[in-house]
Order: structure tokens, then C-alpha cells, then sequence
């Protein structure tokens, strides 16, 4: 009977607007369904412009080449919740995927235990990234810009410069990078790891007290402190949760690209960034899902690929994120105006 | 959410029709990328990836224009893609991994690092004949072939022309190298040759800095040498200033400057000009801007490389194993193919072949 009434309401308050608002009322409650909607424009697209496009084969390289800044941008999703920016995403996993494999290669280390030191020293820099934020009080963009060129010279001095490659590095190392598959379409354990991270963090975020205190600190420091919320031990955790996250990136990284390289992914920070975007997430902070990161790597990735499969040149794949993520925090803006 | 709810059915719509606008203006594109399975060695269009580390290194631009100008002669369909810049060896694999979705027939590449060694032999695998352009991997067998400059006869004729310069007199030089903390083949058989082609004794040919520092040259009319310096420039202006000051602080009765590349060239002059000295100066790569430093005469002699040469040469190796045809061999004598070097002068040396600042400028790196 109440149903009845209340929808009969709804029913009457959405004859009062416009289509176009209706649209906005629908993506305001579902942030990350404008994100979607893109990726299914560019994956119908895509299917009809090329015919190596969606082939299984092609699908399974898709999503080994999201695998990593998929990862990365779980951690950035986190940091960029809390209203903050992480600008050492990139140079937290070099470093930590030097020492990894550093440790480990030719039976230096057994390999369970140069993982393990590389992920408790990813772990470690992001929780200084937390220390820096919370006890000196300095903004983020700030600390993470200092520790971006901090572990990246790090990992520059440790390593020596030098690469190291697969064969010299004992399997649990190279593990991520290998894989099952139903014919050719192939899917690596660094693929499953990334799945993992996301159903796991997605759940903190969204059921759990902590996932709300997340959100409550983005969305107004002050408020949340006011009402009881522990604002500087979330902030300390988000960046040490975002740094074990980086580490395991790490890992994936050296499986992905069957070597550990002192300059490997140079585009991580802005990739990750890119992701965390285009699916949705207010780089004010408070407002955006997990789900929609993963979508946000997802359309970038398939942009790229897909152009590729096209045979379209680079620059023009370049240029074509650029349109995406202003279009993208465009539409973001807008959902955001959208009357109670 | 349901079907029911009037906007996602609109969204639904709207989605269609884009997707169908998209998909029409595409679809004329699609249809010329047949990969060519015929195997008559009919001319079926060939998939091929150029890859280069980044694309603003004139060299390399060099290279993805000679590609492109290429392809379509050969009906080769070609696909260009880099690194976003040097080091970026993500970048690489991601487009080597494209390059196997398409089904290309073969990957041309300047390897960023061994760091894409294991794509190169994805590809491999994946039946893609591999080429590496400049300079080989490490290993060299990590690509099927590679096509590249011979370094040391680069260097060889630059040592000719400057003995036979010299006519006689005493040479005092200075080796512009391009790095010291590391160890690169261009680095050592360029110079190395150079020393060979001046007729002096260079001990370890894979090794800078370890040849007599004074000594008789026998190349031209011979006489005595002295070798002042051995300074990294890292290929660059400001280096190559840097170093030649450090040399001249050395001994500044210098007369024959060696330089890995053309800016080091042009910097080793300033700090010349600055000091108020004068030296032959003597260089390798040969690009239209190196090629101007000879004409206007800071540049005495520089060898020319051919990028263009090595990305369209490839390119044809390519198509035509596709269609059927013998996959390119080793330049005997060489573990790569060599795409040819040209000593360009205008001021030409009895017995060495050169070309003038002219006719290089024509041909600068293929243009």
C-alpha cells in the first residue's frame, strides 16, 4: 500500500522534469553509470570498426594491460576519496618491485621472502606518504611530489640502473604473469589478483564503518572530526593501505612485463589518476565507487587498444584520452548540480 | 533498475544509434585491414608496427616518416607507436601486445631495454617476424634480425678523412664519447673506429681509453698523435661544451675534436669559439641539421646513418616474407644487415669516399 503511494509520488515528480534531468537524477545516484555507458559506446564501437577488436584473444590482452594501473588506481581511489592526491603511486611500486626482485634474483632470497620485504617497504612508504599528512600537516600533493622523486632516486641507487630479467628472478615473482585460459582467451593470475583487490576493497568501502569514515573525511575534515570520527588515524590508513596496494602492483608489474626495470612505467601517476577520473571519482574527494575506477581503466585501456586495432596512430590515441577525461569530469560536474 | 524505467530505455536507445554512427565511419577502415592470409605472394595488404622509443627524437621521426611514405607502395599497412618517452618500456610492450592482437606480420623496433625482451618474444612466438632497428638488443638474438648503421666504419671514415687532413702534422685530439659510467657498443665502435681509421693502435677495440696516449698515427701521410682526453658529452649541446672546456683546460694546442654525434659537435665548437681556438672537428649521425654544421663549416666531416633506410628496408623485408619470400640475412662479415654509411665533407681527402654537405642534405637521414 505504501509502496503504492510513494510510487505513485515518484511517478509524479518525474513527470515535472525534462528527460535531460531525469537522466542527471539517475547518474547522480549511480556515479559510475555514465563511466559504463561510455564503455559499452566504445566496446560496440570498437566490435563494428575492427575485427580484431572483440575477439577473445584481443579481450584477454585487454585486460592484461589494464591489470596494472587497475591495481594502482585502487590505491589512488582511497587517497583521492580522503580530497588527497597521490603523486607517488608510480615511484612506490618501481621501488618496491626493484628491491623484490633485488633480493630474490638468483637465489639471493627465497622468493617468498623478497615479496615479502618489497611489499612491507610499499606498505612502509605509504604510511610516511600518511605520517607526512597527518602529523606534519603538509598537503598531499606536496608530500607525495617530495616522495615521488624520494623513492624514485631510491630505486635508482639501489638498483644501480640496472634491469633484471625473468630468468634471473625465482618463480613466485614471475608468477602474476602466468596464466589460464578457455582457448585464446587468456587471462593471468595478475588479472585474478586485481579482481581480488577490487572485491575486497569495494566491500570495505561500502559496507564497512571504516569505508564510511573514508568518505566522511573527504567529504568535510572538519564535520567528520566534529562527529567522532577518527579523521588522522583513517588518513594514516588509507596511504598505508594505498602503499601495500602499490606493492602488489609491483608484483604484477614484473609478471606483466617479464622483468624488473628501474625506469618501467613512467605514465603510472597520471594513468592512475586518469582512471580514478573518468570513473567518477570527485577529485574534491567524498564522492565516488571502486566500481567505477575499475570501469575508468577499463575505458581508457579500451580506447587505446581499440584505436590501436584500428591502426590509428598514437598521437591521435593520446589526444583522445585528453578529450575523454575532460568530457568525463564534464559530465561529473554536471550530475553534481543536479536539484534535490 | 529496469527496462521499465523511461531514461535507461532512452539511454539504451541513444546508445545504439551512436554506436551504429561510430561503427559506419569505421567500417571502410576496417575493410582494408586484410592481413593477407593468401599465400601466393599475391599483394594482399601486410600488417606491419613501427615502434620507436619516443616520437620527437628527430632520428626516430625520421624513421616514422620514411615508414609511413613507404607503406603504401608496398600496400603494407602500417601502424606507428613509441614509448611516451625514454624509458618507457610499458609503452612498448603495450605495443608490441597490440601489434599481435592485429595480426600484424612483423614488428619493427628500437628496443627501449632488455625490459621488453620478453614481449619481443611473445610476438615471436606468435609467428611475427621481429627486426630491430639502430642498434640490436641484448641479446642480439632476441629479434630476428637487426638493421643497423656499422658504427665503426662510421667512425673508420671519419679517422681517414681527418689523418689525411692533417697531411703530415702533429695531431692532438680530443674523444667526445658519449657516456662514462656506461658501457654502450655505439659508444666504443664509434670511437674506436675512428682511432682505427687514423691508424693508431687501439689496444682493446671494445674499450675507450686504453690506447697509448701518445704514439705515431699512420693514416694519411702519418705523423705523431697525442690523445688528450677521453670526456663524456651524453650526445648532448651542453655536454658536449662541458667536456670539450674540460679537454682545452687539459691542453689547449687541441686540433682534432672527436664527437659521438652532431651536438656534442656543435657544443665542443662553442666552447672552441669561446677559448678562441681552432680544431677539425669530426662527427657521426649525419642529420639535416649535422649536415648544416658542415655546410657552415663548424662541422669538418660527419658520417651519415640512414634511419629512413633501416625502417622502410625492414618494412619491405617484412612484406615480403609475408607474401611468401626469404626473410633478410646478416651483412657478411656483420652479426646485422647494415644499412650503409657516407662520410659527408666539402672539403673532400684523397682516398677517402665522401659526398658533400649538398648532396647530404638531400639525403639527410633518408629525407
Amino acid at each position: 500500500m505504501t509502496t503504492e503511494v510513494t510510487s505513485a509520488a515518484a511517478e509524479f515528480a518525474r513527470r515535472q522534469q525534462s528527460p535531460l534531468q531525469r537522466v542527471q537524477h539517475q547518474l547522480h545516484g549511480r556515479p559510475w553509470l555514465s563511466p559504463l555507458f561510455l564503455l559499452f559506446v566504445a566496446f560496440v564501437s570498437f566490435f563494428i570498426a575492427t575485427p580484431t577488436f572483440l575477439t577473445p584473444s584481443s579481450m584477454g590482452i585487454l585486460l592484461q594491460q589494464t591489470a596494472v594501473v587497475a591495481a594502482l588506481a585502487v590505491g589512488q581511489t582511497l587517497v583521492i576519496l580522503t580530497a588527497g592526491i597521490d603523486l607517488s603511486v608510480g615511484a612506490v611500486m618501481v621501488l618496491s618491485m626493484m628491491v623484490m626482485a633485488t633480493l630474490s634474483r638468483d637465489d639471493g632470497m627465497p622468493g617468498i621472502l623478497g615479496l615479502a620485504i618489497g611489499l612491507l617497504l610499499a606498505t612502509g612508504a605509504g604510511a610516511l606518504n600518511g605520517l607526512l599528512v597527518t602529523r606534519i600537516n603538509l598537503p598531499p600533493f606536496i608530500v607525495t611530489l617530495g616522495t615521488l622523486s624520494i623513492f624514485t632516486a631510491i630505486a635508482l641507487l639501489y638498483s644501480g640502473g640496472e634491469s633484471i630479467q625473468a630468468n634471473h628472478l625465482p618463480d613466485l615473482l614471475n608468477f602474476l604473469g602466468q596464466g589460464f585460459g578457455i582457448g585464446s582467451f587468456r587471462l593471468t593470475w595478475g588479472i585474478v589478483l586485481v579482481i581480488l583487490i577490487y572485491a575486497v576493497i569495494g566491500f570495505v568501502l561500502s559496507q564497512t564503518a571504516w569505508g564510511r569514515y573514508v568518505y566522511a573525511v573527504g567529504d568535510d575534515p572538519e564535520s567528520a572530526r566534529l562527529s567522532g570520527v577518527p579523521s588522522k588515524r583513517i588518513l594514516l590508513a588509507v596511504y598505508t593501505v594505498a602503499g601495500l596496494i602499490y606493492g602488489l602492483a609491483a608484483w604484477i608489474l614484473i609478471g606483466r612485463a617479464g622483468a624488473a626495470t628501474p625506469n618501467a612505467f613512467p605514465d603510472a601517476n597520471l594513468a592512475s589518476i586518469t582512471a580514478v577520473v573518468i570513473g567518477g571519482t570527485s577529485l574534491f574527494g567524498g564522492r565516488g565507487r571502486l566500481v567505477g575506477t575499475l570501469i575508468g581503466a577499463l575505458i581508457v585501456q579500451t580506447l587505446q587498444f581499440g584505436l590501436s586495432q584500428m591502426g590509428v596512430d598514437q598521437q591521435w590515441r593520446v589526444l583522445a584520452t585528453g578529450i575523454l577525461v575532460i568530457i568525463a569530469v564534464a559530465v561529473d560536474q554536471w550530475i553534481r548540480k543536479v536539484k534535490a | 533498475m529496469t527496462l521499465q524505467n523511461p531514461s535507461v530505455r532512452r539511454s539504451l536507445a541513444v546508445t545504439v544509434a551512436v554506436s551504429a554512427a561510430f561503427g559506419l565511419s569505421a567500417c571502410n577502415r576496417a575493410s582494408t585491414t586484410d592481413t593477407g592470409s593468401s599465400g601466393g605472394g599475391g599483394e594482399a595488404t601486410v600488417g606491419v608496427t613501427l615502434i620507436t622509443k619516443d616520437s620527437t627524437n628527430p632520428f626516430f621521426v625520421a624513421m616514422q616518416k620514411g615508414a609511413k611514405a613507404d607503406a603504401a607502395k608496398n600496400n603494407v599497412k602500417l601502424t606507428v607507436a613509441s614509448g611516451k618517452q625514454e624509458g618507457d618500456d610499458q609503452g612498448q610492450i603495450t605495443a608490441i601486445e597490440d601489434a599481435i592482437a592485429r595480426g600484424d606480420k612483423g614488428i619493427l623496433i628500437t628496443p627501449m631495454s632488455d625490459g621488453v625482451n620478453a614481449a619481443i618474444k611473445k610476438a615471436r612466438d606468435a609467428k611475427l617476424f621481429v627486426i630491430a632497428l639502430d642498434t640490436p638488443p641484448d641479446p642480439a638474438d632476441t629479434v630476428d634480425i637487426t638493421f643497423a648503421t656499422d658504427n665503426r666504419s662510421a667512425g673508420k671514415l671519419d679517422g681517414e678523412w681527418a689523418a689525411a687532413q692533417l697531411d703530415g702534422k702533429p695531431a692532438v685530439i680530443a674523444l667526445l664519447d658519449l657516456f662514462s659510467d656506461k658501457i654502450v657498443s655505439v659508444d666504443y665502435n664509434r670511437d674506436q673506429g675512428f682511432l682505427e681509421g687514423m691508424g693508431i693502435d687501439v689496444a682493446d677495440g671494445k674499450k675507450n681509453g686504453d690506447e697509448a696516449k701518445t704514439g705515431k698515427y699512420t693514416g694519411g701521410k702519418g705523423g705523431d698523435y697525442t690523445i688528450v682526453c677521453n670526456e663524456a658529452s651524453n650526445g648532448a649541446e651542453d655536454g658536449g661544451r662541458t667536456a670539450m672546456e674540460k679537454c682545452l683546460a687539459k691542453n689547449p694546442n687541441i686540433n682534432l675534436v672527436y664527437t659521438i654525434n652532431e651536438p656534442a659537435a656543435v657544443g665542443a665548437n662553442a666552447a672552441l669559439k669561446a677559448a678562441n681556438k681552432t680544431a677539425l672537428i669530426v662527427s657521426v649521425d649525419g642529420g639535416c641539421a649535422g649536415v648544416d654544421s658542415v655546410k657552415s663549416g663548424v662541422i669538418g666531416a660527419t658520417a651519415q646513418q640512414y634511419p629512413l633506410k633501416m625502417a622502410t628496408l625492414g618494412m619491405e623485408a617484412i612484406a615480403k616474407i609475408a607474401r611468401g619470400g626469404e626473410a633478410p640475412k646478416v651483412t657478411e662479415g656483420l652479426d646485422f644487415f647494415d644499412t650503409g654509411v657516407a662520410l659527408v665533407t666539402d672539403k673532400k681527402a684523397d682516398g677517402v669516399d665522401s659526398i658533400s654537405s649538398e648532396e647530404g642534405a638531400k639525403i639527410c637521414w633518408g629525407n
